[in-house]
């Protein structure tokens, strides 16, 4: 008997989907008492008037994912008003494979419990291991007005995602500052215990710049590419330790870290800070055409410049750890205008990422319609609207 | 409701590490309920390390005999000090069965947060120790044993700085892959320090 022959259509390895958040179960979760929603692989569009609980939908989907949420709420917050501790269940589908996530507000533990497949989870590393989630809020739009802190935190946010340990070496550089400000104030000046201390934070200082300035050359290179019609961006690391890092080995910051710290003791006992340090650095954005700031951009191209920052964070985290986050836009489409909105969602379509985004009027994204899934969104329920 | 005796012994239960007022209650019923296989004994026990145990003047160990019986065990090799954090360390130490040498429990770690330094730990006794191994000629190895934390690390660092007068070697544990662990199910710092610390073999 004859063999069938192949089908030359068949390919021979299915290439996974990407990773995206097919089912959500909110319980008590701000303004939603229960709500579920199920999504494909593809875009959503969440629209609905201002206050109906879009926003709340899109911190639910980045509380899958490890820290505090697009909102940086404390637990307790985002108990709905009378409700019982907040809970969500989701199932994520990533490479190929479902998974079932839990995850809520512990009331016996004040922290966030993690459930995989119903079994409790060690920590929120478990987490980051499943899925991604990069998100795009308003509340970034001051962000180039802002001072340098924000830009830090949204830096180290983005390393996060590509470096899995750069939250706990970022805290223990931080614990740190915050001991040696506890010595020298306290005139408990242990030469040794100082020196201790300051080894350690050294460590640490370089650590985080190194997970810093290879993070930001990971996304230039991406950027260069452009995204769409997206601006092209160029990322600059402002920072001391960073620059140091330029100029010599780690191992040589860390000792010139050290003897910096030493000398800079007496006047780090005034301010209570320090001032060398990771802590100080900060991100600078422009355009990488006319070299423009971002800071001296209108809001709309500077939104369209985060837009871009935040798709490259996306590929980088594919290119790095295998898969493609889910995106989070709220808001995005409100300050662009019918053109750029139009080649942002092609942009978009390209990427293959799961992206949720959110607006008052589904007319916005009208250049989306039959390519993507619209959920109207009233005082937190959801209905289907195609 | 329970009468004095009990509510008494249901609140000091209600301190030990890992019990809470609900579980307190179960474990006085369950002693209760067995006088003499399990309260009177344990009262027994409890008068007998109240009476008994102290903390070794060498090495901060917990024994009947000061100094301890790790401390006067002359198989032991005088030339190597583990120190540890607690004595629970110390315990583990001791189940590997590997370790010969004699112990230092400082107590706890650095924290200036909490308001923990070097006095409130047992470190003035290691540096004497150390002196005294200096004065008698006998070449001294201290194993730094801490836990790989913040605080672990800072402390570690401060020792090695404050024993390096006296001449004697300092080293710390390995850090890396678990005996008998995959290296699918480490950590990302697992792997990192790992691979630091790899060993050459040919």
């Amino acid at each position: 008997m004859a063999a069938p022959a192949p089908s030359a259509a068949v390919p021979i390895v299915a290439v996974p989907p990407p990773t995206a958040v097919t089912g959500l179960a909110l319980k008590d979760f701000r303004n939603y008492g229960r709500a579920h929603i199920e999504a494909g692989p593809g875009l959503v569009v969440l629209y609905g008037p201002n206050g109906s609980g879009k926003t709340n939908l899109l911190e639910a989907l980045s509380l899958l994912a490890p820290g505090r949420g697009l909102r940086r709420a404390a637990l307790a917050e985002i108990d709905r008003d009378g409700g019982a501790p907040w809970r969500l269940e989701a199932v994520v589908d990533a490479n190929g494979e479902r998974v079932e996530v839990e995850t809520g507000r512990d009331p016996d533990a004040e922290r966030r419990f993690v459930r995989l497949f119903g079994e409790p989870a060690r920590g929120q590393g478990a987490l980051a291991r499943t899925l991604g989630v990069v998100w795009l809020v308003p509340s970034m739009d001051r962000l180039f007005q802002e001072g340098a802190a924000a830009r830090r935190r949204f830096l180290d946010r983005l390393a996060l995602a590509v470096f899995p340990d750069h939250a706990t070496t970022a805290g223990a550089y931080e614990k740190g500052l915050r001991e040696r400000a506890v010595l020298l104030r306290t005139g408990r000046r242990d030469p040794a215990w100082l020196g201790a201390l300051e080894r350690r934070m050294a460590e640490n200082a370089v650590a985080v710049a190194a997970a810093r300035r290879e993070l930001v050359n990971g996304l230039n290179r991406l950027l260069l590419d452009g995204f769409g019609a997206l601006p092209r961006v160029v990322l600059t690391l402002e920072g001391e330790v960073e620059a140091m890092l330029d100029a010599m080995s780690a191992l040589d910051a860390e000792g010139a870290i050290r003897d910096r710290w030493r000398w800079l003791r007496d006047a780090d006992a005034v301010t209570g800070g320090s001032g060398l340090g990771v802590h100080r650095s900060d991100l600078v954005v422009a355009d990488a055409v006319s070299g423009e700031l971002a800071a001296r951009c209108s809001t709309g191209r500077q939104k369209a410049m985060l837009l871009a920052v935040t798709l490259a964070e996306a590929r980088l985290r594919q290119a790095r750890l295998g898969d493609l986050p889910i995106l989070l836009l709220d808001e995005v489409a409100a300050h662009l205008d019918g053109e750029r909105r139009e080649r942002l969602c092609a942009t978009l379509v390209d990427l293959g990422a799961q992206a949720w985004l959110t607006g008052t009027d589904p007319e916005l994204f009208a250049a989306l319609h039959g390519r993507a899934r619209f959920l109207a969104v009233e005082e937190g329920r959801l209905h289907e609207h195609d | 409701m329970a009468s004095i005796e009990i509510e008494r012994l249901v609140r000091f239960l209600g301190r030990l590490p890992g019990l809470g007022p609900r579980s307190a209650q179960r474990v006085a019923l369950a002693l209760m309920k067995r006088p003499d296989t399990l309260l009177r004994p344990l009262a027994d026990a409890l008068t007998l390390c109240a009476d008994r145990v102290r903390t070794c003047g060498v090495c901060g160990n917990l024994d009947a005999v000061d100094p301890c019986a790790v401390c006067r065990d002359p198989e032991r090799d005088r030339g190597t000090i583990c120190v540890v954090q607690e004595v629970d360390d110390l315990w583990a130490l001791e189940r590997s069965g590997t370790y010969r040498g004699l112990y230092h429990v400082l107590g706890g770690t650095l924290s200036a947060l909490d308001g923990r330094g070097p006095e409130e730990l047992r470190i003035a006794g290691l540096l004497a120790r150390a002196e005294a191994a200096k004065a008698e000629g006998v070449a001294l190895e201290v194993v730094l044993a801490l836990g790989v934390t913040v605080e672990g690390q800072t402390t570690g660092h401060y020792l090695a700085e404050r024993l390096t007068p006296f001449g004697c070697a300092v080293s710390r544990l390995a850090q890396g892959v678990p005996v008998g662990g995959e290296m699918n199910y480490l950590d990302e710092g697992t792997i990192e320090a790992a691979l630091r610390a790899r060993q050459r073999i040919v």
